[in-house]
């Protein structure tokens, strides 16, 4: 088992304590009731290691928070170390790193592309939250004009948005 | 977009926490989208904008 951020922590108190520690009651509340909406689950990778990554805790504890807030929500720990292969397929070089994937009712994954690569806290956390409701069946928020436009897009693109946490 | 084309992959990245990529794509201010190493778009535009300079040097799309 990996080392977990609540293990680290100095506080006797139960782990669910801690991790819930991040979030307000109300914005529990918030996020349950948005989450609440999703039609199909959602299945984040999250890469990491142990050594040498100063924020992989930090990203731990933040994504410990979302099973508790829905059951379509799923997280899975991949160790950026020993799996360099899945790493590579999903295009990630760095952690801590986050890859969304659908996943539908037999188990079976549709990588959805959206990445986020450092911890997801401050503005990022909500670019996560809209993420993680997107691949989750909302509505996307794209015109379909746009989306029209996008399909101009008949090659491989990338597309790297640079944020800070405030 | 990512979600609207399977040929889009994108990354949201924390800038602060990866200065070799902040700098190596020159990133003084956020929001800044880098697309394939050479569309820059800087600050948050509205979503016709957005495409549109993200399509740029894309055939067939871009402002119209």
């Amino acid at each position: 088992m990996p080392c977990r951020a609540w293990q680290l922590a100095p506080s006797p108190e139960p782990r669910h304590n801690l991790a819930m520690a991040l979030l307000s009651t109300a914005d529990q509340d918030k996020l349950r009731e948005s989450f609440g909406e999703m039609t199909s689950n959602v299945r984040v990778l999250f890469f990491t290691q142990t050594l040498g990554c100063e924020t992989c805790l930090h990203t731990r504890q933040i994504l410990d928070e979302f099973p508790a807030l829905s059951d379509k929500i799923a997280i899975e720990e991949v160790n950026f170390v020993l799996e360099k292969e899945r790493a590579a397929q999903y295009g990630i070089d760095r952690v801590p790193a986050l890859a969304l994937v659908a996943e539908n009712g037999n188990g079976e994954t549709t990588d959805s592309r959206i990445r986020f690569l450092g911890a997801p806290s401050g503005y990022e956390f909500i670019s996560l939250v809209q993420a993680v409701l997107l691949v989750g069946g909302r509505s996307p928020s794209l015109t379909d004009e746009n989306r029209q436009k996008l399909a101009a897009v008949t090659k491989p693109m990338t597309m790297q948005v640079f944020t800070t946490p405030t | 977009m990512a979600f609207a084309n399977p040929n889009i992959t994108a990354y949201a990245v924390e800038a602060t926490e990866f200065p070799d990529l902040a700098r190596r794509y020159r990133v003084t201010g956020v929001p800044k989208t880098v697309i394939d190493e050479t569309v820059e778009i800087l600050g948050g535009l509205p979503q016709d904008m957005f495409v549109d300079q993200a399509l740029q040097n894309v055939a067939g799309g871009g402002p119209t």
